[in-house]
């Protein structure tokens, strides 16, 4: 700014650089989140992110608890994609306890991952078009949100606050008419998706709003650890389903969608197609899906049937170590990394061989894509900071823990 | 990644400026001195037969009562080999400060700030080293394990409401 004794003709607005703040509580960014920009006009000069509003000490409480209890907290990283948090987590803890879950348990992780893809991208898209002015479009994927919402409920008891996962395990098998449901479920949101495709895709407004604007070079992209859709728009195939593929994702034909320029529109067909994608996995492996327990059958890592806890003392030892002492975890560390809806989700996993976690870190995917942001909608206009927040969907709970 | 390992390799070509190698649960991981660090690294990115071009995570952890105190832990992700590593570095309580990564990798700048805010372990060379998470008025670093986990710090006054008339 300016100071006091300058000269006139510097306060004149067209010739200063205006410093503002935008956020951390703005009506047109989802998240708490603050910008504070340098203007020329209204060219973004320098854009310097805050993060952290939303810092809940999320890897300092998990050091408290046992392992299980840390389940979740997970799913409140990323509240719009909770499955896939606690079914990176437990096989994070599954691996440092070299176990295998069933196969169907297997692809019962890849049904509610897939689900929590669909919403984590109905989310973005839906809240990105509404903030550029297309408010029919977030109505109607909140409407599709809603239905795979239904479905979690009908899975794991709850919409958002799933804890679904279990280490060794799920906490419940599927209910005996799933299929039935996500088949209804996918018709209804395959055609909501048809109804945004029309309105967006070749819309001349929207379009001009995101082609071409936050552009991000490959090897940019790449030095900046961007993962996922933002990573992909840039023409990267890099997809840890594919590349590291974990809980049997080789198991089924799907594709990875890949952009060219790095650039919004890119990043929302990305998105778009990833959609599709993930309701074929859900299809697929709803048909092949496995029969069999979806637990280990390991009594110092899963809990004992409740019959056993009532009517026998064994069983009732058995959970009282496991619910006050916690499951004993090999001390070692690991690293394992699935793919988020905004990237490579990683936990990285310290144990001492006690019950409780010695550090539990999360490699959350929006975090280093904010780090990023800065650089993209440098020199770009101030309301383009917009539809390239938008695109990067960030997550609070995910990118300050 | 069923591949052979890459440690023998890196022994071979880094000799002892690796201070331990092993492969827990199939995870690669070296551990290199703080003076070799950047040299080994810059090789890890730079040598097309590692080709670490993603810096996936670089975070810390804290052995209170062992010496050295802390471990910087980079995880390396490269996506031509599709390959992992990690590289971890004794950090010393008394001098907790390590080369910044920020040269040789982008997404180092947010991550080493956040090192910092937690650990409190120093990056020389960093651009801009302040605060991420927290404020600047924080006092002490979170994930340490001598930070108490219920110890508050409001930046304004907390009011009790049992014992405290609100009408003040």
């Amino acid at each position: 700014m300016a100071t006091p004794a300058a000269a006139p003709a510097a306060l004149d607005p067209t010739e200063e650089i205006m410093e503002i703040q935008m956020g951390p509580s703005h009506p047109a960014s989802h998240g708490t989140i603050k910008f504070n920009l340098k203007l020329d006009g209204e060219v973004v000069v320098d854009c310097d992110v805050e993060v952290g509003y939303l810092h809940r000490a999320f890897e300092k409480m998990t050091e408290q608890g046992t392992w299980t209890q840390a389940i979740p907290y997970t799913d409140r990283l990323n509240y719009a994609s909770p499955f896939i948090n606690n079914v990176a987590f437990v096989l994070a803890v599954e691996k440092l306890l070299g176990i295998e879950v069933p196969p169907r348990c297997q692809y019962l992780r890849v049904i509610v991952s897939e689900l929590s893809r669909l919403t984590d991208h109905e989310t973005c898209l839906g809240m990105a078009a509404t903030e550029l002015g297309a408010m029919t479009v977030g109505f109607l994927l909140n409407e599709a949100r809603e239905l795979i919402y239904d479905l979690a409920e009908a899975i794991s008891g709850a919409r958002l606050t799933v804890t679904y996962c279990r280490i060794g395990g799920l906490s419940r098998d599927f209910p005996p008419d799933i299929s039935e449901r996500v088949t209804a479920a996918f018709k209804h949101t395959r055609a909501l998706i048809s109804d945004c495709d029309k309105l967006l895709t070749r819309n001349r407004i929207f379009v001009d709003r995101m082609r071409g604007i936050g552009v991000i070079s490959q090897a940019e992209a790449i030095s900046y650890g961007l993962t996922g859709p933002m990573l992909r728009s840039t023409g990267t195939n890099y997809d840890v389903r594919k590349a590291q593929p974990y809980s049997s994702y080789d198991h089924f034909d799907f594709e990875v969608p890949l952009g060219s320029t790095g650039d919004n529109y890119d990043r929302f067909l990305c998105r778009f197609a990833e959609m599709e994608q993930s309701m074929r996995i859900v299809e697929q492996a709803l048909k092949n899906l496995p029969a069999g327990p979806v637990r280990v059958e390991d009594p110092r890592i899963v809990l004992p049937e409740k019959s056993k806890v009532y009517g026998s003392i064994e069983g009732l030892m058995n959970h009282f170590k496991l619910i006050m002492e916690g499951i004993k975890v090999p001390p070692g560390e690991v690293y394992h990394a699935v793919e988020g809806a905004n990237g490579e989700l990683g936990f990285y996993v310290i144990s001492d061989g006690s019950g409780r976690p010695y550090r539990v870190r999360v490699r959350p995917p929006c975090f280093l894509a904010m780090g990023a942001l800065g650089a993209m909608v440098k020199g770009g206009m101030l309301a383009d900071i917009i539809p390239t927040f938008g695109m990067v969907n960030m997550i609070g709970g995910e990118c300050d823990r | 990644m069923s591949r052979a390992s890459l440690l023998p390799r890196l022994q071979e070509l880094f000799g002892d400026k690796l201070l331990s190698a092993h492969d827990q649960c199939g995870d690669d991981t070296i551990v290199v001195g703080r003076d070799h660090m950047i040299e080994v690294l810059r090789q890890l990115r730079e040598r097309p037969e590692f080709a670490f071009d993603l810096l996936a995570d670089e975070t810390a952890a804290d052995y209170l009562g062992v010496s050295p105190r802390f471990e910087l832990v980079c995880h390396l992700y490269s996506l031509s080999h599709n390959r992992r590593l990690r590289v971890k570095v004794p950090v010393p309580e008394d001098d907790p400060v390590v080369p910044s990564l920020v040269p040789l990798w982008k997404s180092a700048n947010w991550l080493e700030r956040e090192v910092w805010d937690m650990f409190g372990i120093r990056f020389s060379g960093h651009p801009d080293l302040r605060r991420i998470l927290l404020y600047e008025q924080f006092v002490g670093h979170p994930l340490r394990k001598d930070y108490p986990v219920n110890q508050r710090q409001p930046l304004v006054p907390e009011r009790d409401p049992v014992n405290q008339d609100w009408k003040v």
